[in-house]
């Protein structure tokens, strides 16, 4: 068989998801925003709800989150996506509405509006995108910040004295009521992006079932923030981050696991 | 006996150089260009043997940018 013979449209099994748009996304090379974008357009097809979804951006990387997937999207006001989710879900009970937000987003600004739209128990999913810095302005300390690491705010590692303790907001968000399933996944090889895309399809599924509100975490690199080269982060954040925020689910009703 | 017969086939444009597929690809099959670049002035993935190829899918399943599809075809060998 010749390789143009093989390659004919018939013979594909993989290629960019029919919901991801053409548009180059602005991130860097490598970073794990594109993946979770390209997981999360995969899902939302698989499931058909391409006419039904509303995404929530962000500010942050992913404030262009809108251009990428070929979905209906709404811009929030920083930090404010669950609260703008919230509004959205009581409007139409019957669409898919979720969230997209990064540790500067969901855990500094909007921890507000994040802590009470888990605990009301609003029927939305939000997907936590959780490299432990802010990537977008620079690579600064961020509340999520692993203690000893150095940022660009904390050239000399993160101190307890100094800059307090790593938040762990999705802990915080398993002892919620309001919770229905929250769970810690990463995107760095086949096995745990294939676990991620499971889990955002259960979050989605417990959104349009009216269980209550879905948290996933999902711990990413930032290879431009933390100085490091693709594969380098990957491997930095199994040896380091993976130690402070371990992936498995935290909660989730329907299998009785609650941590 | 069935041969499988695999190929990428990686969009050059949107590919970010990024590496990450050449360190999923379990046979080393794919490299990185080291003299040219695309528009957006980044070395590019390549595959190279495409004949040794099983389309497991781990390159594009790893590739961030959806950049990579994967052709798969089985012939029956005697």
């Amino acid at each position: 068989m010749t390789k143009e013979e093989l390659i004919s449209p018939e013979n594909i099994v993989y290629e960019k998801p029919r919901l991801l748009n053409d548009v180059d996304m602005h991130y860097c090379p490598g970073c794990s925003h594109s993946m979770v974008h390209k997981l999360v357009a995969e899902v939302i097809d698989e499931m058909n709800l391409e006419e039904r979804t509303i995404g929530i951006c962000p500010v942050g990387c992913a404030v262009f989150a809108y251009r990428y997937i070929d979905i209906d999207w709404v811009e929030a006001a920083h930090g404010r996506a669950p609260a703008v989710a919230s509004a959205l879900n009581r409007m139409w009970p019957d669409h898919l509405v979720f969230t997209y937000q990064g540790d500067g987003d969901l855990a500094c600004i909007g921890t507000g509006e994040t802590i009470h739209a888990l605990n009301r128990g609003e029927n939305i999913t939000i997907i936590f995108i959780n490299n432990a810095i802010y990537g977008m302005t620079g690579g600064q300390m961020a509340p999520t910040t692993l203690m000893g690491m150095k940022t660009s705010t904390c050239p000399y590692g993160r101190q307890a004295d100094l800059h307090g303790f790593p938040l762990p907001i999705t802990d915080m968000a398993a002892t919620l009521n309001g919770t229905c399933y929250v769970t810690r996944q990463a995107v760095h090889t086949v096995a745990a992006i294939n676990r991620t895309k499971k889990a955002l399809r259960k979050a989605f599924e417990n959104s349009l079932q009216h269980k209550g509100a879905s948290l996933v975490e999902i711990v990413s690199t930032c290879n431009s923030g933390w100085k490091m080269s693709p594969i380098k982060a990957n491997e930095w954040m199994e040896q380091e981050l993976f130690k402070a925020y371990p992936l498995g689910d935290l909660k989730d009703l329907e299998e009785g696991v609650i941590k | 006996m069935k041969k499988v017969n695999g190929a990428i086939v990686v969009n050059a444009e949107r590919c970010k150089g990024c590496g990450l597929c050449v360190n999923a690809c379990r046979l080393g099959l794919i490299t990185m260009t080291k003299k040219t670049v695309n528009h957006k002035g980044y070395p590019y993935a390549e595959q190279q043997d495409w004949e040794k190829c099983n389309a497991c899918r781990a390159c594009a399943i790893v590739c961030p940018d959806g950049c990579i599809t994967v052709y798969k075809s089985e012939t029956s060998v005697d």
